[in-house]
């Protein structure tokens, strides 16, 4: 099909404005009279606040001070339930916990009287791991520690292991990740009793932090207004933070009576706020001689963190993806999230994907191995094919062909020439070469009846000069929202981008098109918008005022024409759940996902055996996505994807201490730079999806699942270290390879 | 008061404009170009000099201005990222930047466009392991450094092209 401009790589909208520097970030606007906010935290894991104590030389009352007592209704920032405080009144619960806000003209100051209040806490026992929080050590949160449990079952797992000839056991780790996003979070707020609330920062979903103000300060829906400025990357860790940061902002400006910034500095923003679930993961898989798998049994656990936030939804997705994008009749999945006195742990890119796809595709090569097959012949014996169904028994109707796509994939990285030199070259010298990939997918939108539920919502309106203004709540952190919506309505309403206009997401302004999460925006969002573009050109058609095959300026024209003899030319569209997709909660059976991202990576890496250091040299990433709406931000998602899920694999440790980061700063905390990522090679391929935006699936999230298993399997390859963890540093992995040397492997 | 916390009078030349501004000799020269000169295009994203962020030429060096006192900038003639373009008309490496999707959420890209500026200074046809060492003072967490790369690349054969 000829188009305009969808599949081509026209520049980002908002581009201009970022490589000159004039775009708009939070910590850019100030207000006249703005006092800045800091937030006072606990040191304490656990324990019941006994007192506050102002203490030092500190003129006290010149600032303004919010504690608990100081929230109008509800003090709860909610989201999924309402356990999380949004200052600590009796408890606290975890290290970092806000318990004092704090407002001064001077920043600085603030700085120094920030250090000078002191919470006296009567500690309490708290656990840290998943371990003690199964064992029951301490009952942190309801009456068993577990915000969420989920069952998956597909034919008889119990009565299938007679007929398997191999069964492989193991178990494997994830650490936490911070997302790292490089514009620490921060918000702006003003507040008054008669006006309501209006907040103004970086975030993901506006109106997630609408809904936590709405309840915070018990005001009508309408008097509370939430804007996104630019947004310096989100990557999940801008979902459902920046409510709290609303609101701590919102209270120091209602009470101050001035508006109130709130920047966190790094450390800050490291240490206190979401990262990625630790996980844990057991698979026991039966297999036959044959390489056919008659039962896969998972146990998928995720550290929540001290507040059950998006845990639930988290253990969710890791669950639907733990058996991957494999035929298995007979599947059991249990996956529980639970408590421990950390920060809450978080959305980040993949959102419990990839810690469930790491272990899979790791025990996979495990299992290839006890088989006696090459690891592209077991998967390739196991592949999904349309038709056939998922663990969650969902029924496979795209056109699905994951061994072509490995095929490519081992093609395009000279995977088996590489294999077979490796084996020879390996055996002299220090650098030890080693070639690993990993098959996966990923859903795009929300899960099962998720898209119901949210019932997203977008309009348009078309002005007299006949350019066309999108309206939705979805954000732009980076990843090309703003382009993509101008792709799809362009191409829609036979324009060029020029022509179409995005609103800044303001909830005074804007329906609410869900959060810009879960690799939903340019398929079910873009989606909405393509239709609200047809309900712009119906009228103009009907009317006769357009014609067919007309121009820009017909178009032009024709608005001019129909605003002036009928008035304001606007459309407004609603999601519609599709009538075949089918989800049943209570069984978690069903059909999960309208549509899957297929990919196959592979990773190339060399290991120093003399300091343990781990380089990915080489990195070929192939996938089908549906049709691809622009070339250059599709291959700068997976790009950038597969360089956090380089960092997830190799460097990004976070070193906990009694449930506290320490190691909160860029210095000690290390993320790929330019020195450290391969050349990535990205490949799509396109099946256009029926139900996409032109044809597109989501993207976002699919790079982070498979990348830190490709490089596991190839540091496994290159030095035969059974890799059960990540990030793998070096000196576990000086540890592995001595057990290799020594035969204990 | 100590003689550390009175201000003094800093002259600096920022982006060819003779400028003058009241500082406390050891604030941040970041915090003097984007509260008291309103030059926000130059980003904080650590304060600790380990993602330039706020990178900044200083007398034709690349430098964190998070980690620049202001006395330090006495005299000094200072390049921002308001300074790369010629007035509406972007500078070659902006172009390619935008062309190639260099930038993605934009916070690094003010950084890492004053060190790809620089690095072509000093290198007019850098080798790959040239501009990875030009670039690796600087972080960015969206693209993954590959179209940042071939933007670099991009603006050599622009710049070429033109000379």
């Amino acid at each position: 099909m000829e188009t305009r401009v969808i599949g081509k790589s026209v520049p980002r909208k908002e581009g201009r404005e970022k490589v000159t520097g004039r775009a708009v970030y939070v910590d850019d606007l100030t207000f006249p009279g703005m006092l800045h906010g800091a937030t006072v935290r606990s040191e304490a894991p656990r324990g019941r606040i006994r007192g506050i104590h102002f203490e030092g030389d500190i003129p006290w009352d010149e600032f303004t001070v919010v504690t608990a007592k100081d929230i109008p209704c509800q003090n709860c920032i909610a989201l999924l339930i309402e356990d999380q405080p949004c200052l600590a009144a009796e408890n606290v619960n975890h290290p970092e916990e806000a318990v004092v806000l704090l407002a001064h003209v001077d920043k600085y100051l603030l700085e120094e009287a920030r250090k000078r209040v002191r919470i006296e806490i009567e500690p309490l026992p708290a656990i840290f791991t998943i371990e003690d929080s199964l064992a029951r050590k301490e009952i942190i949160w309801g009456e068993d520690n577990i915000f969420k449990s989920f069952r998956v079952e597909k034919g008889n797992v119990d009565g299938a292991w007679d007929a398997a000839d191999f069964i492989v056991e193991g178990e494997y780790e994830t650490g936490a990740q911070e997302q790292l996003y490089i514009e620490p979070q921060g918000m702006i707020a003003k507040a008054n009793a008669e006006e309501g609330v209006t907040v103004w920062g970086s975030l993901q979903c506006p109106y997630y932090a609408h809904k936590a103000l709405v309840r915070l300060f018990g005001l009508p829906k309408d008097r509370i207004r939430v804007v996104q400025t630019e947004t310096g990357g989100g990557f999940g860790g801008k979902e459902e933070y920046p409510s709290m940061i609303a609101a701590h902002a919102a209270l120091l400006a209602m009470k101050s009576g001035k508006p109130v910034k709130i920047i966190y500095d790094r450390a800050e923003d490291m240490v206190a706020t979401t990262k990625r679930h630790p996980s844990r993961t057991r698979h026991r898989t039966g297999v036959t001689r044959e390489g056919k798998f008659v039962a896969m049994e998972i146990d998928f656990m995720v550290d929540g963190g001290a507040y059950e936030t998006l845990s639930p939804v988290v253990l969710s997705r890791g669950t639907i993806h733990a058996a991957g994008p494999y035929s298995c009749p007979n599947v059991r999945i249990l996956s529980r999230a639970v408590a421990t006195n950390m920060p809450p742990h978080g959305a980040f890119r993949g959102f419990g994907a990839p810690q469930s796809v790491f272990a899979l595709e790791r025990h996979l090569d495990r299992v290839a191995k006890a088989v006696g097959l090459e690891p592209e012949e077991l998967r390739r014996r196991n592949f999904i094919r349309e038709g056939e169904t998922l663990a969650v028994s969902q029924v496979v109707k795209e056109k699905v062909d994951m061994g072509g796509m490995m095929d490519r994939a081992l093609a395009l990285s000279d995977y088996h020439a590489k294999r077979r030199r490796f084996a020879v070259e390996n055996l002299s010298g220090p650098i030890r070469r080693g070639i690993g990939f990993a098959a996966f997918l990923h859903g795009a939108g929300f899960t099962g009846s998720g898209e119901e539920y949210l019932a997203s919502e977008v309009a348009m309106e078309a002005t007299r000069e006949g350019k066309v203004r999108v309206l939705a709540g979805s954000t732009e952190m980076g990843q090309g929202t703003n382009t993509i919506f101008a792709q799809i309505a362009a191409e829609a309403l036979r324009l060029d981008c020029e022509h179409i206009e995005i609103l800044q997401p303001d909830t005074a302004m804007v329906p609410n098109s869900g959060p810009t999460v879960a690799s939903r925006t340019a398929m079910i969002v873009g989606k909405l918008v393509e239709a609200a573009a047809r309900g712009i050109e119906r009228p103009l058609v009907e009317s006769g005022l357009l014609r067919a095959g007309y121009d820009a300026a017909g178009f032009e024209e024709a608005c001019r024409a129909y605003i002036d003899q009928f008035g304001p030319l606007k459309a407004f569209v609603k999601y519609e759940h599709p009538k075949d997709l089918h989800w049943d909660d209570e069984h978690y059976r069903g059909d999960a996902y309208g549509a899957y991202g297929w990919a196959v990576y592979v990773a190339e890496v060399s290991v120093d055996t003399r300091t343990a250091e781990v380089r990915v040299e080489d990195f070929v990433a192939v996938q089908e996505v549906g049709k691809v709406i622009n070339p250059v931000l599709a291959a700068g998602q997976i790009e950038g994807g597969v360089a956090q899920g380089v960092g997830f694999a190799l460097y990004e440790n976070v070193v906990w201490r009694e449930g506290r980061m320490v190691n909160g700063q860029m210095t000690n905390y290390v993320m790929p730079t330019s020195m450290d990522v391969p050349p990535i090679r990205v490949f799509f391929e396109e099946i256009p999806y029926e139900r996409g935006p032109a044809g597109a699936k989501g993207i976002g999230e699919l790079p982070l699942d498979g990348t830190a298993p490709a490089i596991a399997n190839a540091i496994a390859n290159a030095t035969g270290a059974d890799v059960r963890r990540i990030p793998v540093m070096p000196e576990a992995l000086m540890e592995m390879m001595e057990a290799v040397e020594s035969g204990h492997a | 008061m100590p003689e550390a916390a009175r201000k003094v009078r800093v002259r600096c030349v920022v982006n060819g404009r003779e400028l003058s501004s009241e500082a406390y000799p050891m604030a941040r020269l970041l915090d003097v170009l984007r509260e008291e000169l309103k030059l926000t295009g130059t980003k904080e994203g650590c304060g600790e000099g380990e993602c330039g962020a706020c990178a900044i030429e200083m007398d034709g060096a690349l430098v964190n201005s998070c980690l620049v006192p202001a006395m330090q900038a006495e005299g000094a003639r200072i390049r921002t990222i308001e300074g790369i373009a010629d007035g509406e008309r972007l500078s070659a490496v902006q172009q390619a930047f935008l062309a190639c999707g260099g930038a993605q959420c934009g916070i690094c890209t003010p950084g890492m466009i004053l060190a790809a500026v620089n690095l072509l200074e000093r290198h007019s046809q850098p080798s790959e392991a040239e501009m990875r060492e030009g670039l690796a003072g600087n972080l960015c967490r969206c693209t993954g450094y590959i179209k940042i790369f071939e933007s670099v690349v991009e603006a050599c054969r622009r710049t070429e092209r033109t000379a």
